[in-house]
């Protein structure tokens, strides 16, 4: 008897620091009333909260992997092998309207996430078919850049420099086709299923992993559409 | 009022200044104006941030041995207006491990282009010329 009294926590402890615990409103759900103290003592934390924050390691592995590709096209950059250089093939102009196809389509996949948490069908569907047709026009000007550079005989295995260029632009214009079919699906499991609660975290990550891209193509314009073209 | 009810009210003005990133969900419907109002200064500031850096890069408005430079600081703050307007990234205590994993991200991807160049130009700089490595080979 008085030695499970030692081990148990006592009752009284409990009721103490529900009622006077955390005056600092340090506690990870403030507005709540159930007692939870500290920083992440208040119980598990959110599915929502937890597979964000899955899916964000992974974005942070692809853009390790992205780095390594930016690491390659810096070095290489100058490894023209007596073939034609940034400064002779890129079209900014091209560039530009890409940029800007990409980010607004960003922006009206924010919109889209917001109609998603007002739960409102019409607006999310719209928001994601914008999202989706800047993509389309996106991946379009890229494909039409690349069968330019290659009818000009500036293909991937030009030079060194070119291969490079392919793989990092190249890749991204594939996360980007993949962010499409994705894109795609969530219309239609919003369509065919309402907004679910798992539904709404899978279009949680599509949203994340589309902004992820845009903030790569921020990397790519920067360093090898403008740097290529001034220095 | 109340003591409680006094506390209860400080307590979600609380939650509601320092819990929620720019466009994070709300209830109400005055929120959501908010949202987009926060994804419309992202927006804002991405453009002329991008529309800066295509400046730069195509007159002389700035001295031309600068222009990588002031290219890699506008895309790197180009990059940081999309994580916490976009990505909604912050140190709420919810947040805290995103913003701790992005930190470990950083790092590595600094080292990874970092090393790669420094250790490619040094190379670049003690190799002898490929004609004449062809030379010596021979």
């Amino acid at each position: 008897m008085s030695s499970a009294s030692t081990f148990a926590a006592p009752e009284s402890n409990g009721q103490k620091s529900r009622s006077g615990g955390d005056p600092y409103q340090l506690g990870r759900d403030a507005g709540r009333d159930d007692g939870s103290t500290g920083r992440g003592s208040g119980g598990p934390a959110p599915k929502r909260i937890v597979v964000g924050y899955g899916f964000w390691i992974f974005i942070l592995s692809d853009i390790i992997m992205f780095a390594a590709f930016f690491a390659a096209f810096a070095v290489l950059k100058d490894a023209t092998a007596g073939g034609p250089s940034g400064m002779q093939l890129f079209d900014r102009r091209n560039v530009g309207v890409e940029t800007v196809c990409l980010l607004l389509s960003s922006y009206t996949c924010g919109m889209a996430s917001l109609a998603m948490l007002r739960k409102n069908q019409l607006w999310f569907h719209v928001a994601m078919l914008a999202t989706a047709v800047l993509g389309a026009m996106f991946l379009g000007l890229e494909f039409k850049e690349f069968a330019d550079l290659v009818s000009r005989g500036a293909g991937p295995s030009r030079s060194a420099f070119l291969s490079a260029f392919f793989t990092l632009v190249g890749c991204h214009g594939l996360h980007v086709t993949c962010g499409l079919l994705w894109l795609l699906t969530m219309m239609a499991q919003v369509f065919a299923k309402g907004f679910r609660d798992d539904i709404l975290r899978r279009t949680m990550c599509f949203t994340l992993f589309w902004h992820a891209l845009d903030i790569v193509w921020v990397g790519v314009f920067t360093v090898v559409y403008l740097m290529g073209v001034t220095t | 009022m109340s003591d409680q009810a006094a506390a209860s009210q400080r307590r979600h003005e609380a939650g509601r200044t320092h819990d929620k990133a720019p466009g994070e969900p709300h209830e109400e419907m005055s929120e959501l104006t908010n949202g987009v109002r926060n994804y419309l200064i992202g927006l804002g500031l991405a453009a002329l941030l991008t529309a800066g850096s295509f400046v730069i890069s195509e007159t002389g408005l700035i001295y031309g041995p600068v222009v990588p430079i002031a290219l890699i600081v506008f895309a790197i703050a180009q990059m940081g207006v999309h994580l916490v307007f976009f990505l909604h990234l912050t140190t709420a205590p919810d947040n805290l491990n995103n913003a701790m994993a992005l930190a470990f991200g950083v790092l590595i991807v600094l080292l990874l282009i970092g090393g790669s160049l420094w250790i490619m130009s040094h190379l670049n700089h003690n190799m002898a010329p490929m004609d004449q490595m062809m030379q010596m080979q021979h």
